[in-house]
């Protein structure tokens, strides 16, 4: 179960994005962080030392634990970025090759 | 280049006043903002939000839209969608927009970067489900998202109490409030609260906030230490310690706060003097009664140049323009001190609460300069605080000898998550209670470049 729901705007107009592949509706104006959240995702990516788990912390654009990937492009803050519909974003699962 | 009279950083109330003050007295002023719309964190997404939203903001809120309205009504052009990744004592600008990165230059800089919330290392603080509560608020008011399962707020500061009413307005269960702060907090705030009725507004609304959700039945639980947030793979619950006994609350959201500091990466890369503030506990930057920084032509304004909050900030930042229209000869001293006496009066006013907020919302100094061992303080390079602990006792005796050594700090936020820990935690081991041994050298690029943007500027 999702930890963030949206309140009941009926107003909001809707684009879709594709996270890891799947078909997402996001609202309009999200920030990518903000629709990862929606969609009911925990994490989005895993840290290249532990690889622990991480999500967005501060949605503000200073603690990059938001760092996905977007329209191929990795390492991206997805809190300073706003969905376009057919946006194609990647979690960041695991150690990047050459990292260590 | 491109160049500019006067470029103005950050689209919060203290940039939107400072460009729109500036443009109305004939001078060229380009705002910069990171974010997509102006208002910076405070007025988030006010010129977009719904109605219904911004009902559960409050007024205070609402308010923003005027110093919106009043920039777009201004000759001052607008850069949305921009990160600063450089600034020199020289007023060059480095930029980065839509992914392309590129140099400006400026006759005069008003920084109006804001504050950012203060990162406290505790315990299980990099667990998914462990956010600020800053972060929460900027979803509500960005994206109507609310906790959907419950939420536990937890730290200290008014933002607290503020996101707890907006959030009880708006349906979603609270599980608990856990104010961390040191019961004689109380005490040591009691002898600024003279001071503080002359601005008694805000002590009316904290105390109102705090009675409703006292009375919709929301668990209060003060004094709280040795917190703890723990889990597998995401938050399972919280835990600790409550009037002398362990406590544990099941939850997959926390959001905690710490209060604000200045973001200041921008004013030290620029080469700015800062000072270490020991009651706001941040390093603010030094600045002349007309926010003049140490470097000709750089001014900083608002939250950025020490915390006042969002009414002093337009005020600073109104005046901010007159010291600009003054330094650009469109008018003489006596006419700006005539026009900046009125703004300065009301910040006067305003500022007056903030020694009582001050004491009242001090964090604990064990939680600031002493975490556990096994927490993680660098939350990009994983460094806990036993590994800083041994860096200090082996020899190294600031924050950046301790970066040196462990790589804290080097990571993709560059030391703005922990900065502030590192150099109260090296403090605290060596008794330097002044903070001599500083904070993080500052150097561009402070936003990460790749090498493809940085061999795209063109160079003239």
């Amino acid at each position: 179960m999702p930890v963030f729901r949206r309140l009941n705007e009926p107003e909001s107009r809707w684009v879709e994005i594709h996270i890891d592949g799947q078909p997402t509706q996001a609202r309009e104006g999200d920030s990518v962080a903000a629709a990862l959240l929606a969609a009911g995702l925990r994490s989005c990516r895993t840290t290249p030392i532990s690889g622990a788990p991480r999500a967005p912390f501060c949605m503000m654009g200073v603690c990059y634990e938001c760092l996905v990937e977007i329209d191929g492009v990795p390492n991206r803050q997805s809190c300073q970025i706003t969905v376009q519909e057919g946006m194609q974003i990647r979690r960041q699962i695991g150690v990047s090759e050459g990292y260590n | 280049m491109e160049k500019h009279e006067l470029v103005v950083i950050g689209g919060g109330p203290a940039g939107l006043a400072a460009a729109t003050t500036a443009a109305n007295a004939g001078i060229e002023c380009l705002l910069i903002d990171e974010q997509a719309n102006p208002g910076g964190q405070i007025y988030r997404a006010v010129g977009t939000i719904p109605e219904q939203r911004a009902s559960l903001l409050g007024p205070d809120y609402n308010y923003g839209r005027k110093l919106v309205d009043q920039f777009n009504q201004s000759s001052a052009s607008y850069l949305p969608g921009t990160t600063l990744w450089n600034l020199n004592s020289q007023r060059e600008i480095g930029i980065l927009r839509d992914g392309k990165a590129s140099l400006m230059s400026a006759d005069r800089i008003i920084i109006a970067t804001g504050a950012m919330e203060r990162p406290v290392p505790f315990p299980g603080w990099t667990l998914p489900g462990v956010m600020s509560a800053g972060a929460g608020q900027i979803l509500l008011k960005s994206s109507g998202l609310i906790p959907a399962q419950g939420v536990v707020l937890a730290g200290v500061g008014p933002l607290l109490l503020l996101l707890a009413w907006q959030y009880l307005h708006a349906g979603v269960k609270i599980h608990a409030i856990l104010d961390m702060s040191p019961a004689g907090n109380i005490w040591r705030a009691l002898p600024h609260l003279p001071g503080a009725l002359l601005a008694h507004h805000y002590i009316l609304k904290g105390l109102r906030y705090q009675l409703q959700l006292k009375l919709a039945g929301v668990k209060f639980f003060s004094g709280v230490t040795e917190f703890h947030a723990v889990g597998g793979d995401t938050l399972e619950a919280v835990e600790f310690t409550h009037r002398g006994g362990r406590k544990r609350i099941d939850t997959h959201l926390l959001l905690s706060h710490f209060g604000v500091i200045p973001d200041s990466h921008l004013s030290r890369c620029a080469g700015c003097d800062h000072t270490w503030d020991a009651n706001q506990l941040c390093w603010r930057p030094v600045a002349d009664k007309w926010d003049n920084s140490s470097v000709d032509g750089i001014a900083i304004v608002g939250d950025g140049s020490g915390i006042g909050g969002a009414v002093a900030a337009r005020h600073a930042g109104r005046i901010a323009g007159f010291e600009a229209a003054r330094a650009f000869g469109r008018i003489n001293a006596a006419e700006r001190d005539a026009a900046a006496r009125k703004d300065q009066g009301w910040m006067r006013d305003d500022l007056r609460v903030r020694p009582f907020l001050e004491a009242r919302f001090h964090p604990p100094a064990e939680l600031l300069s002493a975490p556990p061992d096994e927490t993680v303080v660098c939350r990009c390079e994983e460094i806990n605080a036993g590994a800083i602990r041994t860096a200090i006792h082996a020899g190294h005796k600031d924050a950046n000898q301790v970066k040196f050594l462990t790589r804290c700090g080097m990571g993709p936020c560059q030391g703005r998550q922990c900065d502030n820990a590192v150099s109260q935690i090296v403090a605290r081991e060596l008794g330097d209670k002044k903070m001599i041994s500083g904070g993080y050298r500052i150097r561009p690029p402070i936003r990460p470049l790749t090498i493809e943007q940085l061999a795209g500027l063109e160079i003239e």
